[in-house]
């Protein structure tokens, strides 16, 4: 039709130059991070930045970063996991029983709890990719279910008691094979600045491999500027951490998990796919996506990932209980779109699910050294959720779509 | 105010959308009681004129002047055309499907007393109306519950509910059987003893030739002439004459065929509807293409040309699809997306915003959608790679963007056209099918696609090319088929094409095949 031509021609217009602002959206987040960091280091008076501090902020929300970085997968292939907790809960109690009353060791124990994680994402993957029901609906029963599970394992009660390794998993740290100096530990120093040199190789490698096909590059300043402040935070947190007890075995899991991921999503067909899923699911089907294995894959991710949160949650308490992990899919969600995802899919990334994470992570600090009530501290999470929401919405459209 | 005045005047109508010329001076009349047809081309200017003459476009957006049983009419929206007695039922139903009948006739209008309804009123008023227009269901009935057809005479319903003096129908049985589009003709042309004027938009000259007593064509946003039905000189031939009378341009760029072996064939091939299965949509279809070839497909809008494309290539559309593919002589399966890729057959969809582009994505990473698997190893992806080859197709292509890391929601949509082609060719086919490829964008970057479109067949693929616009299948082709009701019934070369001779076939229908 004619309107058709005329809409087209409207917006036929030359293509401005790419501007500052997408940059801005990119590390819009990783600078609110640092504001709240930075507004809780004065008002605590320097408490929030302390060794055993940062120590916990990693242990503590080690559940949630591993559940934001399974939801992000989720949401942005367009659906969401609310069963996150109650799996969490119940591999806990699975893998309480599996120690206590089968007397399994506690490496096939937390087997067992992976295993059991991912026939739960399969069950809900099955519902979700083959009978095609919403996975609001799916995973709302699976709430229910598996905490009415948790229930039943238990019988209503605690299983405590478990094994000093399984308990090490959340709240352990690593030997401190290469001794201390003074009272610093020396592997995780050495540990940091592994991390710094692998990160620089890496990143030289890639842009001296796009140089060599003459694609464009990105300007050195910029370059290194990014690279000396990502080295400068690793050794900063490795400073603390050693100084404290050493290295959070957990610490190595979220690192292995956030690298891999981030390569999944970034790199992998699997990963593209499931951008194209979340971005045109139409045109994915046009595209020969197998739409269905791609969703049934990703639910079992996320109960393979939930299994996982549940052992460290059920670790770092040393017991499993039935309320255990009550909240938690709440705290993902948020972290996700905090982190920048959209809420129609399509958009978001795992180290912006983490950021995400630690923002909230960093809140719940803050507020508890100041002895701020957990009513409000709830009341805050809250509103700095709906904000950083309504923030990335309104700044979308300004960029003009 | 007598019988004999007209009960619409439509005077020197003009509608422009930023600077294209939509309507053009139209005038039109209709004559109290009489069924007046209108026709045209797709994009001849029906559904604005009758945006207008309903208020969608209120009055002050466009120029020249309605009268309404004598006196002028200044629409400022749907309700008060509405209050006037002008109705006009759209060619997508607009009923709640999971509300009854009497709900949705009387939905807006309500039967109502200080905002409760009176239930016994509804349903005997529903009762009333639904006699009148030989429906013979409880008005409790879902709407869900009762086939397309029943849902055509429930909007006539809900129409005369409202003291409908003008009807206006939108291609009323575009989606109905025959015995259902019967039903509504016979019920139409009954209008006039309710008292009811119907203007009628159809591109079924055996419908107009019918019921109509009149007809106006439209082209190009002119009116070209009324022809009175009951005149001896009113002819199919004179009506499609007016309808396509225009010159042919020449906005193509030259393509000397080379043409080879047959390289896709489809034979008997038949599509039903995916929710109203009984209907027939693609009704025994066949046809060749070979190498190098650029073969048409015409046919009005709801024909069947794209359930036809969408139905062959990886059963996107439709149920109880049944006949034969072949390619290079070998019957082949393309059940699935994958199994027609694989079979080097390609479909760039005519809605590249819904079903062609991820908009919200790179424009590298829509060019590398289909042929992904290419760009990796162990199922990760060379992203060097992936982007030096979008940046040949930037070039090739001539798509306009800084880079092709740019989103292609960015891009305009001549540009996108060109990404969704790309992302097609990466995928290295041999068969492509282009469903309505220059719908939507602007005249340079049409010849851009043309010259595409030739280079393609010259390198020896077979193309078919679907499209609305008669002068581009006239322009490009080699071959064109006609589609009318969804039946192939017309295979004509392009030595023998003429608009007429198209458009004769395209709206015959597939009665006369048997």
């Amino acid at each position: 039709m004619s309107t058709q031509t005329s809409a087209e021609q409207a917006t036929e217009k030359p293509i401005p130059p790419r501007k500052l602002a997408l940059d801005f959206r990119q590390y819009g987040i990783l600078a609110a991070l640092v504001a709240i960091i930075v507004l809780f280091q004065v008002l605590t008076g320097g408490r929030l930045l302390m060794p055993g501090n940062v120590n916990n902020l990693i242990q503590q929300n080690s559940y949630v970063l591993i559940l934001a970085i399974g939801m992000v997968m989720v949401i942005i292939a367009g659906h969401i996991d609310l069963s996150v907790g109650s799996v969490v809960a119940m591999v806990g109690a699975v893998a309480a029983l599996a120690i206590n009353d089968w007397h399994l060791p506690w490496w096939l124990a937390v087997l067992v709890a992976l295993l059991v994680g991912a026939l739960v994402g399969a069950w809900q993957g099955f519902w979700v990719a083959y009978v095609e029901i919403p996975a609001f609906i799916v995973t709302l029963a699976g709430m229910l279910l598996f905490r009415g599970l948790t229930l039943i394992f238990l019988h209503g009660g605690t299983i405590g008691g478990l094994p000093s390794e399984f308990v090490a998993i959340g709240a352990g740290w690593l030997p401190s094979w290469l001794g201390t100096v003074g009272k610093t530990d020396v592997l995780t120093i050495v540990l940091g600045v592994i991390a710094c040199v692998a990160l620089a190789v890496l990143q030289v490698g890639a842009r001296s491999g796009r140089r060599a096909l003459d694609l464009p590059v990105e300007g050195a300043a910029s370059f290194w500027g990014k690279i000396s402040v990502a080295v400068v935070a690793i050794l900063a947190v490795c400073w603390q951490l050693a100084n404290y007890s050493g290295t959070p075995i957990i610490l190595i899991i979220l690192a292995v998990l956030i690298v891999a991921y981030s390569f999944l999503l970034n790199r992998s067909v699997f990963g593209r796919h499931v951008y194209a899923m979340g971005g045109n699911l139409f045109a994915a089907v046009m595209s020969g996506v197998k739409t269905r294995r791609v969703n049934f894959a990703l639910f079992v991710n996320i109960g393979m990932l939930a299994a996982l949160a549940g052992v460290v949650s059920t670790s770092r308490a040393g017991s499993a209980v039935a309320s255990a992990g009550q909240n938690y899919e709440l705290d993902a969600i948020a972290a996700v779109f905090i982190g920048g995802a959209a809420v129609q899919g399509g958009v978001g990334t795992v180290t912006g699910a983490v950021i995400g994470g630690l923002v909230m992570g960093v809140l719940n600090m803050g507020l508890s050294i100041l002895s701020v009530d957990a009513a409000w501290q709830m009341a805050i999470k809250g509103l700095v959720l709906l904000l950083a929401v309504a923030f990335d919405l309104t700044n979308k459209r300004r960029g003009g779509r | 105010m007598t019988d004999t005045d007209p009960i619409l005047r439509m005077r020197n109508i003009t509608k422009d959308f930023s600077g294209v010329r939509a309507l053009d001076d139209v005038s039109i009349e209709v004559a109290r009681g009489e069924v007046h047809a209108i026709c045209g081309e797709n994009g001849a200017g029906k559904s604005t004129l009758m945006k207008v003459l309903s208020g969608v476009y209120p009055h002050g957006a466009y120029s020249g002047t309605i009268e309404l049983n004598g006196t002028e009419a200044t629409f400022a929206d749907i309700n008060s055309s509405e209050a006037a007695g002008i109705v006009i039922i759209h060619q997508e139903l607009a009923l709640n499907p999971l509300q009854s009948i009497a709900e949705n006739i009387f939905l807006g209008n309500e039967r109502s007393k200080r905002g409760v309804i009176n239930w016994d009123r509804t349903a005997i008023e529903a009762g009333a109306l639904l006699a009148k227009v030989g429906l013979d269901e409880n008005p409790a009935t879902k709407i869900y519950e009762i086939g397309v057809g029943k849902q055509q005479l429930v909007e006539i319903a809900k129409a005369m509910a409202k003291d409908v003096s003008l009807l206006i129908l939108d291609e009323p049985t575009a989606a109905l059987n025959d015995e259902d589009s019967n039903h509504l003709l016979d019920l139409i042309s009954g209008m006039r003893d309710h008292g009811i004027t119907c203007i009628l938009i159809s591109h079924k000259l055996r419908e107009i030739r019918r019921i109509a007593d009149r007809v106006t064509v439209l082209r190009d946003g002119k009116t070209i002439e009324t022809i009175d039905m009951s005149s001896p000189d009113a002819s199919e031939a004179r009506i499609i004459k007016a309808m396509v009378g225009r010159e042919l341009n020449n906005l193509f760029p030259p393509h000397e065929p080379r043409i080879g072996r047959e390289m896709f064939r489809v034979e008997d091939w038949t599509v039903h509807h995916p929710v109203d299965t009984s209907r027939v949509v693609v009704d025994h279809a066949g046809f060749t293409v070979h190498a190098g070839e650029i073969v048409g497909f015409a046919g009005l809008m709801g024909a069947g040309r794209t359930e036809l494309a969408m139905s062959l290539f990886g059963r996107l559309w439709g149920t109880g699809i049944s006949g034969r593919v072949f390619k290079d002589g070998l019957e082949i399966r393309t059940a699935t997306v994958d199994e027609a890729v694989s079979h080097g057959i390609a479909y760039v969809t005519e809605d590249r915003k819904r079903y062609g582009l991820n908009l919200i994505g790179s424009v590298a990473a829509n060019i590398s959608a289909v042929a992904l698997a290419r760009f990796a190893r162990w199922g990760i992806i060379d992203r060097n790679r992936e982007y030096l080859t979008a940046e040949d197709y930037r070039r090739n292509m001539n798509i306009k963007t800084p880079t092709v890391s740019e989103v292609v929601g960015k891009l305009s949509g001549g540009n996108q056209q060109k990404v969704v082609l790309s992302k097609w060719l990466v995928s290295g086919p041999d068969v492509l099918i282009l469903d309505e490829p220059t719908r939507g964008i602007d005249v340079g970057a049409k010849y851009e696609i043309y010259g595409l479109i030739n280079q393609l067949a010259a390198q020896g693929k077979a193309v078919v090319m679907i499209s609305s616009e008669l002068p581009e299948l006239l322009g490009m082709c080699d071959r064109i088929y006609t589609i009318s009701e969804g039946a192939v019934t017309g295979d004509v070369p392009r030595s023998e094409a003429t608009p007429e001779s198209l458009m004769y076939l395209m709206t015959m229908g597939k009665e006369a095949l048997r």
